[in-house]
């Protein structure tokens, strides 16, 4: 049967299981527009902006570990996609973005809304396509969600030309993959995990340095029998927060610059680092040369590139999380059957003491301004353990990721390696989509939610009910703190105005309801009615105390032995044997 | 520059449109110089083949290939060890040579078995192949009359053996 190449577009994301794209149609795209108003199983939902469209789809994918579908237009609507693929490569989120394009004839003629997006996007996608042929379109469609979402996932773009779009082809389904330069190391060596585990036989103070692969990889159970198996003691980056619960008392919570002291400094005393599908960022390293200057390293990554891109390692294995962790959660239970399991009591007892002296900590006074963190942890115990978090960047991402307590995977999204401000109103939603019968709280800034607020007008035509709780303080909160602590509080261009735009007024004209807390007893009320709401979205004002900076932490490119403790945490007695306290 | 050595490698890739531009966009995002790359077709349909000179430390060629190989076009990248592949450049030189230094001319091409492809009144024109070390030597030589212009190929390569690139093993990060 002949049918237009648009068509043939929409019936290749229908045999993916695609279930919702997000996206804003124009000249070039229209004609995948066209087919929708016969009908789909796919739902398309019009966003304000392609940013916010990738993003959307971005938290979709995270939520879900299914690809996320965005879609825009030639010129101005790849271009505004740029910021969330280049965001999804960083964070090595499956996302699949389609951009119309100039008809073929005109490609390279400068015509309206011509960009050469494939070349744009060729450094931050995984791959992309140019599809010059409708007969090409169902494989190519095939391809990109296949890449995707295998081995490292990532982001792909498919560059769809309007005559392409519009010209006759035939549709059949794709049954094949024809990429004979694509084939991720899935299987981890087993020789590489018989070494691995004699070094974790052999270590006195092994700690697992636990990356987002292991959410990706769906292998979480596999975490638990070997971190339990082992007794080993794990540090949950960033991207991989609720990897391992954070209420079990192996569980030492997020290293690196805003990471807790326990956190950094078991990676600084350890003898051995088990770093799976992780990747040494500076974030989490510090100065790369102090970096866990005792330790030995196992680093298990499906990405081989990354395997000593950063760090020496003493034992490399690539392959998918989920099959190296269990394998090497077998060998260890096998290993310490023959030989005994070796005791951690030591080591465990010190991580203990550090935890019970160091913790996070603030000062929330009843009459004083009210704290972020303190709004963090309200918005925490009335929330169920299913609620879904999504953060921005900056400071409230950090005390969001410190405060709330993670107990499973995927219920903590937020953009790490790019540190994209403006991603939590967008990806809230794309989350809310992907999982309707969870609760899904932004927790955000006021400079980020400026950045992208005209989401909740998509939310609430669309019917996807989230909850944003702002910490405004007024300013862009973490280049305010490099400023006081850096530049010798020399305040440039960090003052925002906590008044302007009112939020709560905001929050209505968007259909959306508006709250405000402004003092610390009004917070629970507030986060109550907050979470009462059911049939739209939510933006809480919480106006808090601008001078609240974030502790503990590491400047930027120096060692995590020289952490820096806020006020609060710093503990009345001193060991000399501990990392100095500045 | 690095304080590295020349390393030469050789990526066959599919012959798909931007797979050079891939390549190199991949250099230059990275950091990583390169010294020559040649390309054209291969034995094989549908493969092109491209031959990399890059002066880097060992670790960075090692990121290098990795990075490579994470491109969806490449098929296959090997490196090639001092000594165990035939490496050649092709020069074009247009250098002058009017009055008794064309005989000079003539008799540097001749030592260094190069063709003279073209000749005017003023100029001679050679056609030089050989190991980048042979051009330098000539090249160094021809100088001293005065160099016109010259264009170069960069290095190609193969692998000495029976074996082509794709029966190599690629040391595996695993090992």
């Amino acid at each position: 049967m002949s049918i237009t190449g648009a068509l043939s577009v929409l019936k290749a994301l229908e045999a993916e299981g695609v279930e919702v794209v997000f996206g804003i149609p124009g000249g070039a795209s229209m004609p995948i527009y066209d087919p929708l108003v016969d009908g789909s199983t796919i739902r398309h939902i019009l966003c304000r902006h392609e940013q916010g469209a990738g993003h959307a789809a971005e938290g979709y994918a995270w939520a879900t570990g299914k690809v996320g579908v965005c879609m825009a237009t030639s010129g101005p609507g790849g271009t505004n996609l740029v910021t969330p693929i280049a965001d999804a490569k960083m964070d090595s989120v499956p996302i699949v973005a389609i951009t119309g394009q100039v008809p073929t004839p005109v490609v390279g003629n400068d015509a309206f809304q011509e960009a050469d997006i494939t070349g744009i996007t060729m450094p931050i996608t995984k791959h992309n396509f140019l599809v010059k042929d409708p007969a090409l379109i169902p494989e190519t469609v095939h391809e990109a969600f296949h890449i995707a979402s295998t081995g490292r996932p990532g982001p792909v773009l498919i560059d769809l030309p309007k005559d392409v779009l519009l010209a006759q082809t035939e549709w059949s389904a794709p049954d094949r993959i024809d990429l004979p330069g694509y084939r991720p190391t899935t299987k981890g060596n087993q020789r590489q995990i018989v070494e691995a585990v004699k070094l974790i036989m052999a270590a006195e103070r092994p700690v697992l340095y636990v990356g987002g692969g292991v959410i990706k990889a769906d292998a979480t159970d596999e975490l638990f029998r070997l971190a339990t198996a082992g007794r080993l003691p794990v540090v949950t980056t960033l991207m991989a927060r609720g990897a391992f619960p954070d209420s079990h008392e192996l569980c030492l919570g997020m290293p690196g610059m805003h990471g807790n002291y326990t956190a950094v400094t078991s990676m600084q005393r350890a003898d051995l680092l088990i770093a799976l599908g992780t990747r040494f960022d500076d974030r989490v390293t510090g100065k790369l040369a102090a970096f866990a200057p005792d330790a030995k390293v196992i680093h298990a990554d499906i990405d081989p590139a990354e395997i000593g891109k950063n760090r020496r390692v003493d034992v490399p294995i690539v392959g998918d999380a989920k099959d190296v962790i269990e394998k090497l959660a077998a060998e260890l239970e096998k290993r310490q059957a023959d030989a005994g399991a070796p005791d951690r009591s030591a080591w465990l007892g010190q991580l203990a003491d550090w935890r019970r002296r160091y913790p996070y900590r603030y000062d929330q006074q009843p009459d004083g301004p009210l704290k972020p963190q303190f709004c963090v942890e309200r918005l925490r115990d009335h929330a169920d353990e299913d609620t879904i978090v999504v953060a921005g960047v900056g400071q409230h991402q950090m005390y969001a990721s410190q405060y709330w307590a993670f107990e499973r995977p995927r219920h903590w999204i937020n953009s790490g390696g790019l540190g994209t401000m403006g991603f939590a109103v967008p990806a809230a939603m794309g989350a809310k989509v992907g999982q309707p019968g969870k609760r899904v709280v932004a927790i955000d800034g006021d400079g980020c939610f400026q950045m992208t607020a005209q989401e909740l007008a998509t939310s609430n035509t669309e019917k996807i009910p989230f909850i944003t709780a702002i910490l405004n303080n007024g300013y862009l909160g973490m280049v305010r703190q490099w400023q006081e602590l850096f530049f010798d509080e020399r305040y440039s261009g960090v003052y925002l105005n906590p008044d302007v735009p009112d939020y709560v007024k905001l929050a209505e004209a968007y259909g959306a309801v508006g709250l405000r807390a402004d003092s610390p007893e009004e917070v629970d009320a507030v986060i109550e009615k907050a979470y009462s709401v059911q049939d739209r979205s939510v933006v809480i004002d919480f106006r808090v105390d601008p001078r609240e900076m974030v502790f503990p932490m590491v400047a930027a490119g120096t060692s995590n032995d020289e952490i820096i403790l806020g006020p609060e945490q710093v503990a009345p007695t001193a060991d000399p044997t501990e990392a100095p306290i500045v | 520059m690095s304080n590295g050595a020349m390393h030469t490698i050789s990526v066959l890739v599919e012959d798909k449109p931007g797979v050079l531009t891939r390549v190199a966009g991949l250099f230059s995002a990275r950091g990583f110089n390169i010294d020559s790359l040649a390309v054209g077709p291969t034995e094989s349909a549908g493969l092109s083949r491209m031959t990399i000179v890059v002066n880097v430390e060992s670790k960075t060629l090692e990121q290098v290939t990795k990075q490579l190989n994470k491109l969806i076009n490449v098929i296959k990248i090997l490196e090639h060890e001092a000594g165990s592949a035939v490496e050649r450049e092709l020069m074009l030189v247009k250098v002058r040579a009017s009055g008794d230094d064309r005989a000079r001319v003539m008799e540097i091409a001749e030592v260094f078995r190069v063709n003279v492809v073209d000749v005017t009144h003023t100029t001679l024109t050679l056609e030089a192949t050989g190991k980048p070390e042979k051009l330098e030597a000539l090249l160094s030589l021809l100088e001293d009359f005065g160099v016109v212009e010259l264009s170069r190929t960069g290095r190609i390569a193969l692998g000495r053996g029976e074996r082509g690139i794709r029966e190599r093993v690629l040391r595996a990060a695993n090992d």
